[in-house]
């Protein structure tokens, strides 16, 4: 069933969508570069801890890595080659981690290993969480969140509704609305191992009017056997964020604090959803990813398939990029993560890679005082008060932040910096006063 | 390929593109319409005091960020509007020296003294008008009427009044509606009121093109239209009452909407964005408080008119309203079940 919504989340802020470049180009496979770069951090939790020797020659889909405890995921090779070494890459956060240097045999058939396969009518919920882990599925919207962690619920709770995230809120990407226009039958699997897996009792796809082709094409694969509906919602950011779903959709809030579970609910995103329905079948771990490619800066803009640790300069060789390149985002403008070295890989969290050259960045300079004029206040979709927590920001007061104005209820959406006439950096206040409060916190235990 | 350097910076990467240079600039256009025609209505006069007025206020700016060893910020042209606003409540021929100085404290004490512009508690123009109404009860109370025959060919002598003489007071003075009323029980036309064809302030004439002003910023989102909204609405209803009561005695509510300094105030003083509440709920709050003094100062009290105490008042009291009212941030006051 399709259902269109006019109820949102609170506040929000409507930034230049820039999705028509991309959101008609069909998926397309990438080549596998010459070396490929698998750092073994891929996901939060701890890293993965390699199982293989430097010379030693792997098969596509064969593990690299094991998981290392329950908050942690295995690593799968993405092509048949040979490990060159094993020594430190670098990542896009800056540091350094363990990586494993992958050479692909440039004439092998790169047919993929086969597990063993989850099966959905026998499988216990325990199994299939399992084997999600064992595919080595993080969140694919880009927090890269192990999957099976968020999935198992708590001793004491339920699941009665889940939630498939089709929304991509974020400007310019168009990945997962590829995926729900090309995949339809692996979300649904996806959506059935998830059900089992949760409980849950009825699913709702919920995507953005913008996606209103993929949500009917959806809903026309509906049997009405299972319970299962698609829900269009207006188009706003940050709707993509798990607690502003889950109030677009379902009109509930999640307590400060709080998880979606707290009301019943577990949010998955829809590629993630698809990868799951996919992989578990066969028993196989994840080796690609859909990712878009777009900005100003590049040539052949697209969404490609591309194997996890392609190296970003053989990516952007590829589609061909301009000259006066200058800023280069992991992830969409509002929230992914600024490139500073072209020699980062591909990971399972990459969701879209975006380009911008030299015209295109319109950031001023000049920072002017706070002048109280209101516009974060009426764009921060948790009703915080971003200008007086900037001001305490700027005075040091992290407690009375913390304590007072609900700081650690911030997720970084990064919609007061988008609005704010001054160009106070209000995100990057709060993401540091977070990190102050953290360690602070930390210490008194 | 890739010979750029690659900028880093934190998200978010894109920006909407306003800033308070383009905002204020937008509050000065809005102004203009009304300052123009304060100078059609009082020639020259008025013009003089307007430019004095502006000229003063950027001049403090500067040289204070000079001697303080800061860039200069004049260029976010806050000072142009603290400068037209205070000249806008002028009488016309009010000497250019007190105009002048008038600038100075403004500036001085009601922004840099605070910490300059984001800082400032009160609005810097109502603080220089504050002071001068003080300094210079009489000088600040002679009106001129309008539409003087010779208002673009001569020049009042009183605007060049020598500092600390006692201004003279030259030509044919007329009393405002509002003094006129509380003084002498005189009502004037409403729709003389509303196109500006009285004496007063040289912006205080014409309502209409003041709101025209008002609407202009409201519909680019420049200012926060409920403060202007609700000071009228309160205005209205409340002096509605008193009217219905005993309409002998109380002034009808659209003579009290339209006369004085009201409009000037709600439209382009009370939504000085630093000094007024930063909620949907406490603009509210704020705009109701102010209405209610403007009609307990205009009915009860000793002055003729009080938007100016009302606005400070109501400024002094907006940082006490976004602590008491804030929004109810998202996930709380509910349990957890």
């Amino acid at each position: 069933m399709l259902t269109i919504n006019r109820h949102t989340f609170k506040h929000g802020i409507h930034p230049p969508e820039n999705k028509d470049e991309t959101n008609g180009l069909p998926i397309r496979q990438f080549s596998f570069a010459p070396l490929i770069i698998l750092p073994v951090a891929q996901h939060i939790g701890k890293p993965s801890k390699i199982i293989i020797r430097e010379g030693q020659e792997v098969v596509r889909g064969q593990k690299l890595a094991e998981s290392d405890g329950f908050l942690s995921v295995p690593l799968h090779s993405p092509a048949s080659g040979i490990i060159r070494k094993i020594a430190n890459v670098p990542t896009l956060s800056g540091k350094m981690t363990t990586g494993i240097y992958l050479e692909p045999f440039p004439s092998s058939t790169q047919e993929i290993l086969e597990g063993d396969p989850i099966d959905l009518e026998t499988a216990t919920p325990e199994e299939i969480l399992l084997g999600i882990q064992e595919a080595g599925i993080v969140g694919l919207g880009g927090a890269a969140f192990p999957t099976h962690a968020k999935l198992k619920i708590p001793e004491g709770k339920h699941c009665e509704t889940l939630i498939i995230n089709g929304i991509e809120c974020e400007p310019y990407l168009t990945t997962d609305h590829r995926v729900m226009l090309e995949q339809p039958d692996d979300i649904f699997m996806g959506i059935r191992y998830l059900m089992k897996a949760t409980g849950a009792k009825q699913t709702i796809i919920g995507i953005e009017a913008n996606k209103q082709d993929a949500a009917e094409f959806l809903a026309s694969k509906l049997t009405g056997k299972e319970p299962i509906s698609v829900q269009v919602v207006p188009v706003k950011y940050p709707q993509g964020a798990e607690k502003m779903l889950i109030t677009a959709l379902m009109g509930k809030e999640v307590p400060s604090g709080g998880l979606p579970i707290d009301v019943h609910a577990v949010v998955v995103n829809v590629a993630t959803t698809a990868e799951i329905g996919r992989l578990l079948p066969h028993g196989r771990g994840i080796q690609e990813r859909v990712i878009t490619i777009t900005g100003p800066g590049v040539k052949k803009k697209g969404n490609y398939l591309i194997p996890i640790g392609t190296p970003l300069r053989y990516v952007l060789e590829q589609v061909g990029v301009d000259e006066s390149i200058s800023e280069v985002y992991m992830g969409g403008p509002m929230m992914g993560v600024a490139v500073g070295n072209l020699d980062i890989s591909i990971v399972k969290g990459t969701s879209g890679i975006v380009v911008f050259n030299q015209k295109q960045v319109h950031r001023s300079a000049q920072v002017y005082p706070c002048i109280k004029c209101g516009a974060c206040v009426d764009a921060c979709p948790l009703s915080l008060n971003p200008s007086k927590l900037g001001i305490l920001a700027k005075f040091e007061s992290y407690d009375k932040m913390a304590e007072e104005y609900n700081l650690m209820d911030c997720f970084e959406c990064g919609s007061c910096s988008f609005v704010c006439p001054s160009h106070i950096p209000l995100v990057q206040y709060f993401r540091l006063s977070k990190s102050i409060v953290r360690k602070r916190k930390s210490k008194n235990v | 390929m890739f010979k750029q350097t690659l900028h880093i910076s934190t998200s978010p990467h894109l920006v909407k593109g306003t800033s308070v240079e383009i905002i204020m600039r937008n509050v000065v256009w809005a102004m203009l319409p009304a300052a123009a025609f304060s100078v059609y209505v009082f020639g020259w006069n008025a013009a003089l005091v307007l430019i004095t007025s502006t000229l003063s206020c950027v001049l403090t700016e500067h040289v204070l960020c000079r001697l303080s060893k800061k860039r200069s910020t004049v260029s976010d042209w806050s000072a142009i509007i603290t400068g037209l606003l205070l000249g806008l409540t002028l009488p016309p021929t009010f000497p250019l020296w007190m105009t002048f100085l008038g600038g100075v404290i403004a500036i001085s004490v009601g922004k840099f003294l605070f910490g300059g512009l984001g800082y400032n508690v009160f609005n810097p123009a109502l603080v220089g008008r504050a002071v001068l109404q003080g300094a210079f009860p009489v000088a600040i109370t002679t009106w001129y009427d309008g539409f003087a025959a010779d208002r673009f060919t001569t020049i009042n002598s009183s605007l060049f009044a020598a500092p600390f003489m006692k201004p003279m007071v030259d030509g044919v003075s007329g009393a405002t509606p509002l003094s006129a009323f509380k003084f002498d029980g005189v009502v004037t036309d409403t729709a003389d009121l509303a196109f500006g064809f009285v004496s007063g302030s040289a912006g205080e004439t014409s309502a209409i093109l003041i709101l025209l002003g008002g609407v202009y910023l409201a519909l680019r989102n420049f200012m926060n239209w409920r403060i202007p909204v609700s000071i009228l609405a309160t205005v209205f209803i409340l002096s509605g009452i008193f009217y219905w009561i005993d309409p002998s005695k109380y002034p009808s509510p659209l003579f009290m909407l339209f006369s004085g300094g009201l409009m000037l105030g709600a439209v382009f003083m009370a939504t000085d964005m630093v000094a007024s509440p930063i909620t949907k709920w406490g603009v509210i709050l704020y705009g109701a408080i102010i209405g209610t003094l403007i009609v307990v100062i205009r009915i009860w009290g000793g002055l003729p008119e009080g938007v100016m105490y009302a606005i400070l008042l109501g400024n002094a009291i907006s940082p006490h309203i976004d602590r008491l009212i804030r929004y109810r941030v998202y996930g709380t006051s509910l349990k957890s079940s």
